[in-house]
Order: C-alpha cells, then sequence, then structure tokens
C-alpha cells in the first residue's frame, strides 16, 4: 500500500468527479458562442485545469515523492526539446530532400460517390 | 514468496508503484510527440479545422463524461483496497472496466461512420493525426482494461492489493490524455 495511506480518504471523490463533469460542460457549451478568446479559454484552458485535478485528486500527485516530481519534469523537459526542434520545419511546405504533397493539406472524402482519381482543393460535399 | 515490487523500496517509493511512474514518463513522450506535432501543424494548416468539422462533437464529450466516471471508480477502487476491502475494490475495477468499454463501443461506431462517410486516415493531415491519436489511445485504454481484470482477479481474493493503486495510477493516466485529445480532435474546428 501506498505511504500516503490514510491522508487521502478524507477526499470526496464525487464531490471532484461532479466539478470534473461541471468543467465538461463548460469546455462544451463555451465554444459554442463562436468566439476563438472564449474557445481557447473554456476548451483547451478548461483541459489543463481537469488534467490537474486529476492529477492531484485521482492520482494524488500532490502526496506523491519528489523522485515523481522529477521523473515527471523530465518528461516534459523531453517534450519541449522536441517541440523547439521540429517546431520551425512545420510550418514550410518544403525543405531539404523533403516536400508536403497535397493530400497532406486536404483530400476530398473517398465515400463511393467520389470517383477514385477526384483529388485537389474541392470541400467535402457534407 | 512476495514479489520484489511490493517488498522493496527505492527513493522511499515501493519500486512497483516507481516502474508505473517511468511507464507513465514514456507515455507522456509518446503522447506529447503526438500531440505537440499535432498542435504545431494545426496551427501552420489553417484547412485543417475544415477537416476537423465532421468530427461529433457529442460523442467526444459523451466519451469524455465515460472517461471521467471510470476514473472515479478507479480512484474508489484503491480507496478500498487501502481499507483492504479487496471484493469492494474488484467491484469498482470492474465498473472501470465497463467505463472503458463503453468508451472503445462509442468510439467504434464513431469510426465506422465517419469511414462510411469516407474520411479515412489517408484523407489528409487531420485524419492522419485523428486515427492515430485516438487509435493509439484507444489500443491503450483496451490495454488498461485487460490489466485491471487481471489485478480484479486477485484483488476479490485480498491479493497483491497494491497493484490496485497501480493499475488506477495508468489508468488516471489515459484518462488525462483523453482530456487534451477531446477539445484538440473535437472542439477545434
Amino acid at each position: 500500500m501506498s505511504a500516503h495511506a490514510g491522508s487521502h480518504h478524507e477526499t470526496n471523490y464525487v464531490k471532484v468527479w461532479a466539478l470534473l463533469l461541471v468543467l465538461l460542460v463548460v469546455s462544451v457549451v463555451g465554444p459554442m458562442a463562436g468566439i476563438k478568446v472564449v474557445t481557447l479559454a473554456t476548451a483547451f484552458g478548461i483541459a489543463f485545469v481537469k488534467a490537474y485535478i486529476v492529477a492531484r485528486k485521482f492520482m494524488h500527485l500532490d502526496l506523491e515523492k519528489p523522485i515523481v516530481h522529477w521523473i515527471l519534469a523530465l518528461a516534459l523537459v523531453f517534450m519541449v526539446l522536441m517541440y523547439a526542434g521540429i517546431s520551425p520545419d512545420v510550418g514550410r511546405d518544403s525543405g531539404q530532400r523533403w516536400e508536403k504533397t497535397s493530400g497532406w493539406h486536404h483530400l476530398p472524402p473517398q465515400s463511393e460517390h467520389t470517383s477514385e482519381g477526384q483529388g485537389g482543393e474541392h470541400a467535402p460535399s457534407h | 514468496m512476495k514479489p520484489i515490487a511490493t517488498t522493496r523500496s527505492s527513493m522511499n517509493i515501493a519500486t512497483g508503484k516507481l516502474a508505473v511512474w517511468w511507464v507513465l514518463v514514456s507515455e507522456i513522450v509518446i503522447f506529447g510527440g503526438v500531440l505537440g506535432s499535432y498542435i504545431m501543424n494545426r496551427i501552420a494548416h489553417v484547412e485543417w479545422g475544415e477537416q476537423a468539422s465532421h468530427t461529433n462533437t457529442w460523442a467526444g464529450a459523451f466519451n469524455t463524461f465515460v472517461l471521467l466516471t471510470s476514473s472515479l471508480f478507479a480512484v474508489l477502487a484503491h480507496q478500498a483496497a487501502e481499507k483492504h476491502d479487496g471484493k469492494k475494490a474488484a467491484q469498482y475495477l470492474y465498473y472501470t472496466c465497463f467505463g472503458g468499454l463503453i468508451f472503445l463501443i462509442v468510439k467504434s461506431f464513431e469510426w465506422a461512420h465517419e469511414i462510411r462517410e469516407g474520411f479515412v486516415i489517408q484523407s489528409g493531415g487531420f485524419w492522419g493525426y485523428y486515427y492515430v491519436a485516438a487509435g493509439l489511445h484507444g489500443f491503450h485504454v483496451l490495454a488498461g482494461m485487460l490489466v485491471m481484470l487481471w489485478v480484479a482477479d486477485s484483488a476479490k481474493k485480498n491479493q497483491d492489493l497494491h497493484r490496485v493503486e497501480n493499475v488506477g495510477l495508468y489508468w488516471h493516466f489515459v484518462d488525462i490524455v483523453w482530456i487534451f485529445l477531446f477539445p484538440l480532435l473535437y472542439i477545434a474546428k
């Protein structure tokens, strides 16, 4: 059993779950306003809040030993390094010995109503 | 003879649990790589928004509800295991698995519909990421369910109850990944 047994028995997990559901509703309803800032705040901002609550209350990260925090920080450092290494190339369409095909940007759906050879920049007919 | 993961500790933490945290760290790098590159490409390719508009937000929201609820059962199983109530812990683990099953059923209906509509993995950059990220996540849900059934089997005999917490940690992580996948694949249109 964990070393922090007993210290989180008082946590009302159902209340935490209810809070997560409220946040879920906000993250679905917020973007319906169609305002970019509100969408970013409600959908993505709330995703971070929900993840934090799950990590803290369900995974008991606040009660974990420092080693756990350190190895998690290590993973985040690797992610930042990867992002920094790749991001300069992502916005470009070509580079040394590579080129993005048109399919990378868009291909129409391959339903039975569309012919096999159809391509180009048409939007899907839905 | 007790497994070494239950009898030995390293850095003041049980080795079995520490091993799970290391697995989760490697998972962060895997999913972080997929999601990070998706975000970069999404910013660079505005037209992906049109492709994303075909995903079903309500199915994604329902599945978020299902996973959050299954996470509640996972932590209640841990709580029961702390009280040495193996039978109750196993029961909650079965509920958690049931949540995972509902999640996968909804996902399979969703994918079947999208494929019928002609949106397959080669239909563009967005759909490539959609199927890879959601598929990888679905595979993790399935793997978590199988391990959980195995843990529940020993938990109901009051054996190896420390595993209940360990498998719960994994399940909460899978939940957290979905918490980020939901807005990225279903809301940002």
